[in-house]
């Protein structure tokens, strides 16, 4: 069973080494069979992975401790759903997971690229395939996922408790549907090359493909965050570590790309700009890959620290990226130039997003990377948090989230600033009024804090303006209003939605950055503290024994001025048993869109115990307005004009097929 | 505008944020950065009063003093020299006696290091890299 799972799995790689060569070798001479053969070899590839993967997922619901991975990875009493999702929980799981899902993006590619122009689907294979063959080979290498155990051991080392959660169970899916989407994107931008041709159709294809990658990658950062913030027990829910922003980057790059790829797909303009940001995006996904899968970082990410690993993945990232560019410098300027625009227009404010987005990336790179670097250069160790980021990041952010609202109100072309500034006068007064109220009735409320949720609520009504004027309110009267708003495009609302959800994360963000309190305090059973307007009370520790952990729950009583019980709160502290490793289990209080957080820490000599409780106003904005984000995203890509994907060279009727 | 001119204002306006974002990383990287230290390098680096650093180093044996309230105090050491830090706050699930910890703060006038921040990293050998590197460095501690 498991030596069929290593035998499908060293054949998608042979099929990737077909899909590589045959379908790139027909496009150049122009042979229509060994062109299709890269659709066969995609499917059976994608098939040889899944069983590949469907075995590994039977040994580890089976506890099967024969396999190395099972055993190091799980335990026999480990809850059914963990050890489900203890496949990808590991590093070997996890790049066989990454795998599963780029065969699975070629198979969609080739069966729904009927109407793509053939010899653009073959070279689209074919890059698919070598990144393919590539990862195959370092799994098989160096990270073999059934490498075997003789003799067997009775019980397995468990996984690492604090993977053992919900959130961080479909963590890794969402993100690696992220990263991987974007493989898409750059093997359509290297077969563009290897074609020296693009159109809009090429744009109208990567399109739907960058917007599903962003949406999960959207999704898979907010979820890991989200978790961060939940589970480990320090509030926080950023902290600006390499690996976050190893995720981080690719996203800011792919809103780029997605952005830019609105104006080549409308206006033809920007070709070769968004060539190099799909070649971007992928490799800094690339890059992300190898800072979590190479151990250089040292996080909870790191499964594992074995250098072959990181020079594998190292050479990978090289010959990928430097392969690409190379090809991008050689091959660009045979692309013609695109249509023109007023530095004014809606390709100009878009010009304008990339301009920032593209920077704040180069920013979040240098953070990350410099410490490495110097690291190697010199020995000096040194460490860039928060307070790099918030200095470099968050000034480049400002100019780019005021400049928003204006984007969708400029015509393509030659835009009119003062009318869109017109339009906009509602949001700037609720802005303005937001400022005020908060700089003049809110105490200890900075500058700082009034200016970042007047910026958050400019955002929104932004967004809503934009709407409102889509649907000519004011201009028809209200009944008509509705009815054109009802006829927008889903695309239309998917923009608006997708800034409505950035305001109300910048206005989470900032409300918890400026606003929010921390006390560190003992108490004793049946002592109180004043939280926020609230009454916490401490009822004592209780002990606890859980499925594979034990722990001293905390409980808390949450009360209102009039001394009535509002909820409970209990905050523990867990052991597990299996590998003796303690964790922190924050108690969490939601009241309206803001949280009580409670987290336990020792016991003190005098029988009480040291409590961090932390109150965080709006904090939950900050997943709302991802989950908004991604709402805008999906309404987006469902869409029918994004959905007839690109017409067919040949003027004949072809039935339209979608192409997600 | 002609062609020409529309090149050269995008071209200017994307040099603009590009200078003011090199400028902002210099400025950043000088002041918002914090050296990685450990107790032998302290008294041989010179630190400024009040300059942020990482201090790193093993939980010395039997000199963590909890249980004053909310304060922890305990030393960072390395075999060669050790530091007093002191701490307000809740420890990390990992800290432990004779274990590898990174602290960060910035140096009292009585010496001791006043800490807002100790990390004990996630991961089961409870050795942060950058103490692993440097213990290994003076064999102090074996794999």
């Amino acid at each position: 069973m498991v030596e069929a799972g290593h035998f499908a799995l060293v054949l998608a790689f042979v099929l990737a080494l077909v899909q590589a060569s045959l379908p790139l070798i027909g496009a150049r001479i122009g042979d229509a069979r060994l062109m299709a053969a890269g659709n066969s070899a995609a499917l059976a590839g994608f098939l040889m992975t899944a069983i590949a993967f469907a075995v590994l997922t039977a040994a580890y619901v089976q506890s099967d401790f024969s396999l190395l991975n099972v055993f190091e990875n799980s335990h026999s009493q480990k809850p059914l759903l963990y050890k489900f999702t203890g496949t990808w929980g590991n590093h070997e799981g996890s790049m066989l997971l990454w795998v599963l899902i780029l065969t699975g993006f070629g198979a969609l590619v080739a069966l729904f690229g009927r109407n793509l122009p053939a010899t653009l689907r073959a070279n689209v294979l074919a890059v698919q395939g070598m990144i393919g063959a590539a990862f195959f080979l370092f799994i098989l290498l160096t990270s073999n996922p059934f490498a075997r155990l003789d003799p067997a051991p009775i019980e397995g080392q468990d996984l690492n408790p604090i993977l053992q959660d919900v959130g961080l169970a479909i963590h890794p899916p969402l993100l690696y549907l992220g990263y991987v989407g974007f493989s898409i994107c750059f093997s359509f931008a290297i077969a563009a090359l290897i074609e020296g041709r693009i159109d809009a159709a090429w744009a109208r294809w990567v399109r739907p493909w960058t917007l599903m990658a962003w949406i999960f990658l959207t999704g898979g950062i907010a979820m890991g965050s989200f978790w961060a913030y939940y589970e480990l027990g320090w509030g926080g829910f950023w902290f600006w570590d390499p690996v976050e922003n190893a995720s981080f980057m690719p996203w800011l790059a792919g809103t780029a790309l997605l952005h830019s790829a609105i104006v080549m797909e409308k206006r033809s303009a920007l070709k070769i700009w968004t060539i190099l940001l799909s070649i971007l995006t992928f490799s800094l996904s690339l890059l992300g890959t190898f800072l979590v899968r190479s151990g250089v970082l040292t996080s909870v990410h790191a499964f594992a620290t074995d250098p072959t690993r990181g020079v594998f993945i190292l050479t990978i990232l090289t010959v990928f990226v430097g392969g690409a560019l190379a090809l991008f410098a050689w091959r660009a300027q045979a692309l013609a130039p695109g249509g023109l625009f007023q530095p004014i227009s809606r390709e100009g404010a878009l010009v304008l997003n990339n301009l920032f987005l593209s920077t704040a990336t180069a920013t979040v790179f240098v953070g990350t990377l410099y410490p490495l670097l110097l690291e190697a250069l010199t020995g000096d160790k040194i460490s860039v948090g928060a307070p790099f980021f918030e200095a470099t990041f968050g000034p480049l952010m400002v100019p780019l989230l005021i400049a928003v609202p204006f984007g969708p109100l400029l015509a393509w072309k030659r835009g009119d600033l003062w009318a869109a500034a017109q339009r906009l006068v509602f949001a700037f007064a609720g802005a303005l009024l937001v400022t005020l109220v908060v700089a003049l009735f809110i105490d200890r409320a900075s500058v700082f804090a009034a200016l970042g949720l007047g910026l958050g609520v400019w955002l929104v009504l932004g967004a809503l303006t934009d709407l409102a004027m889509k649907a000519g309110l004011g201009k028809v009267g209200f009944a008509a209003a509705r009815r054109r708003l009802a006829g927008l495009p889903r695309a239309a609302f998917g923009t608006a939605l997708a800034h409505l959800g950035l305001g109300l994360t910048t206005l989470g963000v900032i409300s918890v950055m400026s606003l929010e309190t921390e006390h560190i305090i003992t108490m004793k059973p049946g002592e109180t503290t004043d939280v926020a307007g609230y009454e916490l009370r401490f009822d004592g520790l209780q002990p606890h024994q859980g499925a594979n952990y034990t722990e001293d729950r905390g409980v808390f009583a949450l009360m209102a001025d009039d001394g009535r019980t509002i909820t409970q709160i209990v905050s523990s502290k867990r052991l597990y048993t299996a590998r003796q490793m303690p964790t922190t289990e924050a108690g969490i209080a939601t009241r309206g869109l803001s949280q009580l957080y409670v987290s336990l820490g020792d016991p003190t000599d005098d029988g009480g115990v040291v409590v961090r409780i932390w109150w965080k106003p709006f904090v939950t904005l900050i997943w709302i307005g991802s989950i908004v984000m991604m709402a805008g995203g999906t309404l987006s890509l469902s869409d029918r004009r994004l959905r007839v994907g690109a017409p067919s060279p040949r003027k004949t009727a072809v039935t339209p097929v979608p192409a997600e | 505008m002609t062609r020409k001119q529309k090149r050269l204002s995008i071209i200017a306006g994307a040099l603009a944020v590009l200078g003011c974002a090199t400028a902002l990383t210099f400025v950043a990287l000088g002041q918002k950065t914090s050296y990685f230290y450990m107790p032998a390098d302290i008294t041989t680096a010179n630190i400024q009063p009040g300059e942020r650093i990482r201090l790193g180093g093993l939980v010395e044996k039997g000199s963590v003093v909890r249980g004053q309230g909310t304060r922890v105090t305990f030393a960072v050491t390395d075999a060669a020299d050790s530091v007093h830090v002191t701490y307000d706050g809740i420890l990390p699930d990992l800290f432990r006696e004779e274990q590898g910890v990174v602290t960060e703060g910035v140096f009292g006038d009585d010496g001791t290091f006043v800490a807002d921040s100790v990390l004990a990293k996630h991961d089961e050998t409870y050795m942060p890299k950058d103490v692993a590197d440097r213990l290994k460095e003076q064999g102090v501690w074996q794999e």
